[in-house]
């Protein structure tokens, strides 16, 4: 390597350890799409002004330490057209999503609340039937709805509905699972097949004239948390579920804050033949759809085997897969060894992955 | 996926692969350039480079349709996005594709009714179920996508929709690729043709490339294997010493071209005298405007757009890096005033360009990566 191409090498590496600023004038949809704008937005606008120990790890879920114990707080709000999608509906991924942060966090979920913005006009029977949704959701996470709240904006000002969750559960005693705890050599699990949340939205929303029966993957995620806390116990390091920005996004922060390398291999990704074909037409990528009942994990590569047997084993967890593991190298980036024999990068997104014409 | 996995069997590229190796030159160095950026796309999706001899490089091409738009034109679809009375249509990939003062994503968020369409007949549809409002497509591609604007168009004109125009971008592959060729300072050995492009215009235009610059060239398809073995093909014309246009993608690309796509095009669209490519200057007869008798449903004319000239800074050496003559490191600007975020040249607003993949990844884009045994 020539000096003159070090020097270009150091200097971008300079440049991307220094704080990120935000400087866009506005906010535009790709700063909601979980990719690189996403950060910008957080790590140069929200945090420099809100900064605290709990805040800053940037984890699913907080944890603060309350007397002997610790609290895990999360929330998420939820804005989804339509409304009710094939596999499920805004209701019961504000449930399910909140319980998941918590569950990846190691946290056993305490409770809930709910705020629900209403349009004007939106149908009673819709709301009735999203509110049921929750309850039923609620129930099967082994969770209630505490407190709530409602508020009704005029007609325009929202899609119908939209709810937001904050979740409270006591973290484990013994367990951080973290991207600091992440070691070279540790396995990465994913709990079944990739994609089908965001292919079933886009699929339902009709833009696309696909016809293709793809359900959405929405589900709390608690049961196969715990398989993996008994199975691997403190040997599992990592847990994240990969909801927008999906896979490879997950796995990119992965590799940024442990500042390892992250190896996957493509024919170990489970992904649907239907939700591969509806990606391949149109061009995007499944480690980037959003999935909404799926968690990925790290464990150390002794216990794998039986994690591995221990999600297969748990509802929701039977195509369970080893689809990858943490190297040396390349140090903070995400490299594929792809079926057709060679490797491929693989890059965070900016925004939304958009469909390409080329 | 059937139609699928038969052209990315992983057994067979290994085959392809040792072919290739046995007839490579261990003394020279190849450069092979990709000229469509949907083979870049399968090249870095599939680590196709992982498969070659070391001695063999490949050179992304002009054929990015998205990164090519100088920025005066991104500037001129802005204006006329801008206007309140205006619904503006247009692929997802052009949302974030950079002018001089922002992308068509920024005006949306300053309350621009701009649409993402996946077909210009989607755009057709918005103008009928609102005819009140101005419905614009801005057309972009090469001669792959010029004939769905043409058959829009003509539907349009059977409807009489007047409410419903074209911003017209599109461009023509030979002129870029002839203008690459006809520069003193070239290294590339040899081409890699568009299928897609192909399809339509069939392989004859391409022949120019052996007989006047002495070039191979294949026409390829998209799936690895399509691409592996165009390489191989390439290889042994080097080898035994031949220079022709081979089609590859005989399955799918008539030697003729697509003769009803050629005239719909002919009856809708002209020659403009000359266009703007982003890094590469005006090049003659590059690209597409809408015909006299199409003229009402040009937004150029309808808008009258402020069509200002942005230059490419002169720092930009994107046409160096595209010739082989340069590294993206090389380069003036890059990493400095030119980044993803804020690109000035074409290789650097697709994240495969080669000085985005470059900037992302260092020499890991392009160099084998080692990443321990696999499972």
């Amino acid at each position: 390597m020539s000096e003159s191409e070090q020097r270009v090498l150091e200097t971008l590496e300079r440049n991307r350890r220094r704080p990120p600023k935000f400087t866009a004038p506005r906010i535009d949809m790709s700063h909601g799409a979980g990719g690189k704008a996403t950060h910008k937005l957080i790590e140069g606008l929200l945090l420099p002004a809100l900064e605290n120990p709990a805040l800053t790890p940037l984890g699913d879920a907080a944890v603060i330490p309350f007397g002997n114990s610790r609290i895990a707080i999360t929330t998420d709000s939820f804005v989804v057209r339509p409304l009710v999608f094939p596999g499920g509906s805004i209701g019961e991924l504000a449930v399910n999503g909140t319980v998941n942060d918590l569950a990846v966090s190691g946290a056993t979920p305490l409770g809930l609340s709910a705020a629900l913005i209403i349009e004007e006009g939106l149908e009673t029977e819709v709301l009735a039937r999203e509110i049921e949704a929750m309850a039923r959701s609620a129930e099967r996470a082994g969770v209630s709805v505490a407190t709530g709240d409602t508020k009704v904006v005029e007609r325009g000002k929202g899609d119908g509905l939209y709810i937001i969750t904050t979740g409270v559960g006591v973290a484990d005693r013994d367990l951080n699972p973290s991207s600091a705890s992440v070691r070279p050599g540790d396995k990465i699990l994913c709990s079944g097949t990739l994609g089908d949340h965001g292919a079933a939205i886009l699929i339902a929303r009709g833009d696309l004239e696909l016809e293709a029966e793809v359900l959405s993957d929405t589900r709390p995620l608690t049961p196969l948390a715990q398989a993996l806390k008994d199975s691997a116990g403190p040997n599992l390091r990592f847990m994240r579920d990969p909801t927008r920005g999906g896979v490879g996004t997950v796995l990119n922060e992965l590799a940024r804050d442990s500042g390892f390398g992250v190896a996957l291999w493509e024919e170990k990704l489970p992904i649907r033949d239907v939700v591969h074909g509806a990606c391949e037409i149109l061009g995007i990528d499944p480690l980037y759809v959003a999935n909404e009942g799926k968690l990925l994990a790290v464990v150390a590569p002794e216990q794998a085997d039986a994690a591995l047997e221990s999600l297969r084993n748990t509802d929701g967890g039977e195509e369970a897969q080893v689809i990858g593991e943490v190297r040396e190298e390349p140090a903070r980036m995400v490299v594929m060894h792809t079926q057709f024999g060679g490797t491929r990068m693989i890059d965070m997104l900016v925004g939304d992955p958009l469909p390409r014409i080329c | 996926m059937k139609y699928v996995d038969e052209f990315r069997n992983a057994e067979i590229a290994r085959a392809v692969s040792a072919e290739i190796a046995a007839i490579t030159d261990p003394q020279r160095h190849y450069k092979l350039m990709e000229v469509c950026g949907g083979h870049t796309h399968t090249i870095y999706r599939h680590g196709i480079k992982d498969l070659l001899p070391d001695q063999i490089e490949l050179v992304h091409g002009p054929g990015c349709p998205v990164c090519v738009l100088p920025m005066g034109r991104v500037d001129d679809g802005i204006a006329v996005a801008e206007r309140p009375e205006v619904i503006f249509t247009c692929f997802g990939d052009m949302m974030r594709v950079p002018g001089s003062k922002g992308n068509l994503l920024e005006v949306k968020a300053e309350g621009a009714d701009i649409r993402m369409v996946y077909s210009p007949l989607d755009a057709l549809r918005i103008a009928r179920e609102n005819p009140d409002r101005e419905v614009v497509f801005y057309a972009i591609g090469f001669e792959t996508t010029a004939p769905s604007t043409a058959l829009t168009l003509q539907r349009a004109k059977t409807e009489s929709l007047e409410n419903f125009s074209v911003f017209c971008n599109h461009v023509t592959i030979v002129p870029p690729v002839r203008a690459l060729l006809d520069s003193p300072d070239l290294r590339l050995d040899a081409f890699i043709g568009p299928g897609h492009v192909s399809t339509v215009i069939g392989c004859r235009p391409y022949e120019f490339m052996p007989e006047d610059y002495g070039k191979p060239c294949v026409v390829a398809g998209f799936e690895p294997l399509d691409l592996l073995q165009s390489i191989l093909m390439l290889m042994r014309q080097l080898d035994e010493g031949r220079c022709e246009v081979e089609n590859q993608y005989s399955r799918i690309v008539p030697w003729e071209g697509n003769l009803a796509a050629l005239k719909s095009m002919a009856e809708v669209f002209e020659l403009r005298p000359y266009f703007e490519w982003r890094g590469m200057g005006f090049i003659a007869q590059s690209a597409l405007k809408l015909s006299d008798a199409y003229a009402d449903f040009d937004a150029e004319l309808r808008y009258s757009v402020p069509g200002v000239r942005v230059a490419d800074p002169k720092a930009c050496q994107c046409g160096e890096v595209l010739k082989g003559v340069l590294k993206p490191w090389e380069c003036k600007v890059f990493g400095t005033a030119c980044t993803p975020e804020h690109p000035l040249g074409t290789l650097m607003v697709s994240s495969e360009g080669a000085c985005a993949a470059y900037y992302n990844f260092g020499r890991k884009s392009f160099e084998k990566v080692e990443v321990g045994t696999k499972k």
